[in-house]
């Protein structure tokens, strides 16, 4: 072929760029005006997607402010698959190294968020384990066992509110007054159809989980958690491992 | 309920030129809907008991590409009563690149796992140099394309193990170094890979507008013995900076004088399945629905025993 195809894809992320050569239209018509609809359907498409995926980002700053950035980030960063549910997993660090955005310094955390929840919403299907899988395991031996844990599972740990700010946010009615300076350790999952968010409100649940997440073993969890907040209470975290059915599968240690 | 959709309804479709035991579509030859999320709820709960109202679903491809979660939970459950169409936008047939053998890999298993009545792609790239750029972007038409696309169809049709159905484009430039009408061009894709062809009447009328020729005359000599498909679906218009410029925006109704290009397709086609195309400002699935039983009525009004028979037999 001729390789038009890399000067078009050039003019078509570059708005400074002229379009390439060897191209034609009717007569009367201009070659830049054609061109820009090509041009403009390839930023549109990519912002409305991200718009799509960052409803509550766009909320917090507003559509022009989300748009014009959103726009920047797709000059910068254009997909690389064709699969668009995933657009925007880098959108939090563009945000957070984005000066005009730091005036609203959780909003790159938020933005993690939210590709976590459409993660979770991709994420393969798995069936919770309910109480009687863990009772029905010998006491002595489950100290040793591995869990793991929902394929959906996210654990986002932010010095803001974030949880807060994007539930009081993901509606179209106006926010109630919230501190946004209060940290909070999340849990995104999805069990079933619907994505849950969770805050971790007791100490040490997020180190437990992110333990339980990297293998070890839940005794070994339960010792890094104590190890970081003197309060954590083991039987208090299990319960929400199973409450908030985070868990699929019980890992019995080899003997 | 389960309707498993009757070897009866089937369009029976068959190129002279295919390979041979290969239909050209196993969709019903009545009017379906695009698949939107927002319409789930409706479709379950309203339609169920009644799904001879719609003819089939069409889905993008890339949107059921996902893992789990509720696209699939929903498409298994749509998929029980009704006929689906699985259709490409992303893997950029017409691209200077080789095929993304990942995404041959997913579409692979998209249509193992679904079974759809038909797959479609477009004459378009949309990737290149590693970059997606989320449009159905222009080809030249000379010997050299036709070649290379011939050749990813062929690599898509023996990765799948189906044959599939190439959209024509709506354009808004042209290639200096294109040598072939398009007509032409997409009759010899088809003769040479055996595929068959989705004739977009929206996109005809649009690139008839922009680039100055006849739609109906583009219609007269389009190849229909090799149409497994229409699609309809609304343009917007830009007259803001020269001679008016029609986009395909599918994001409204069908314009009345595409519904008559239409009219004149079916007299030459005969019965064929049609979509009725909306992906931007979505509109309640009845809206959606009572445009397509327009595009229903029309294929009523075709006599199911037009010439097309006899270009086939």
């Amino acid at each position: 072929m001729t390789g038009y195809q890399s000067a078009f894809a050039a003019a078509l992320l570059d708005p400074e760029a002229s379009p390439p050569l060897s191209l034609r239209v009717r007569d009367g018509d201009s070659m830049e005006r054609c061109f820009a609809v090509y041009r403009n359907n390839v930023a549109v498409s990519l912002v409305d997607a991200l718009a799509e995926r960052f409803p509550v980002c766009q909320r917090l700053v507003g559509e022009e402010f989300f748009r014009a950035m959103a726009r920047l980030y797709v000059a910068q960063s254009p997909p690389s698959s064709p699969l668009l549910m995933t657009y925007g997993d880098g959108l939090a660090e563009f945000i957070a190294a984005f000066p005009p955005a730091q005036s609203v310094p959780y909003l790159a955390d938020v933005a993690y968020l939210e590709a976590a929840l459409t993660r979770a919403y991709n994420a393969p299907d798995a069936e919770p384990l309910d109480a009687a899988a863990f009772t029905a395991i010998d006491p002595e031996t489950l100290p040793d066992c591995r869990i793991g844990l929902h394929p959906s599972i996210e654990i986002i740990r932010s010095p803001w509110a974030i949880g807060t700010i994007w539930s009081a946010n993901k509606d179209e009615h106006e926010p109630a007054a919230l501190d946004p300076s209060q940290a909070e350790d999340l849990v995104v999952v999805r069990p079933s159809l619907d994505v849950e968010l969770h805050r971790l409100s007791a100490d040490g649940h997020a180190e437990f989980l992110i333990a339980l997440a990297q293998g070890e073993t839940l005794s070994v969890a339960a010792s890094a958690a104590s190890a970081a907040c003197a309060d954590f209470d083991p039987a208090d975290a299990f319960a929400m491992l199973v409450s908030l059915k985070l868990t699929c599968d019980i890992r019995l240690p080899s003997s | 309920m389960n309707r498993n959709v009757a070897p009866g309804h089937r369009a029976e479709r068959r190129s002279p030129g295919s390979p041979s035991g290969f239909v050209l579509t196993d969709l019903p030859a009545q009017a379906g809907v695009s698949l939107k999320p927002v319409h789930y709820d409706a479709i379950l709960n309203e339609y169920d008991e009644a799904p001879d109202r719609i003819g089939f679903f069409e889905i993008h491809a890339e949107n059921y590409m996902g893992a789990g979660g509720p696209p699939h939970h929903y498409l298994s459950r749509i998929r029980r009563d009704w006929a689906l169409s699985v259709h490409g936008v992303g893997l950029s047939i017409g691209g200077e690149a080789s095929l993304d053998t990942e995404h041959l890999d997913r579409l692979k298993v998209l249509c193992d796992r679904y079974e759809p009545h038909s797959f479609s792609e477009h004459l378009a790239w949309s990737s290149h140099g590693g970059r997606f750029l989320n449009d159905l972007l222009p080809v030249p038409y000379n010997h050299a394309t036709l070649t290379r696309i011939v050749e990813h169809i062929d690599e898509l049709q023996t990765h799948l193990g189906r044959r599939m159905l190439l959209e024509n484009p709506s354009t808004y430039l042209a290639f200096d170094n294109s040598a072939i009408e398009e007509v032409d061009f997409l009759s010899e894709i088809a003769a040479r890979s055996g595929c068959g062809l989705l004739l977009d009447v929206n996109n005809v009328f649009v690139s008839a507008a922009n680039h100055g020729f006849d739609p109906a005359a583009y219609i007269d000599a389009f190849p229909i013995q090799h149409v497994g498909e229409i699609h309809l679906a609304g343009f917007s218009v830009d007259s803001s900076m020269g001679p008016t410029l029609l986009i395909d925006s599918h994001g409204a109704p069908v314009d009345d004088r595409v519904w008559r290009l239409f009219e004149r397709t079916l007299a030459r086609t005969g019965p064929v399945p049609v979509l009725i195309e909306w992906d931007n400002d979505v509109p309640t699935f009845t809206t959606l629905l009572d445009e397509a039983e327009k595009a229903g009525a029309c294929l009523s009004d075709v006599d199911a025993e037009a010439d097309w028979r006899a270009c086939v037999a």
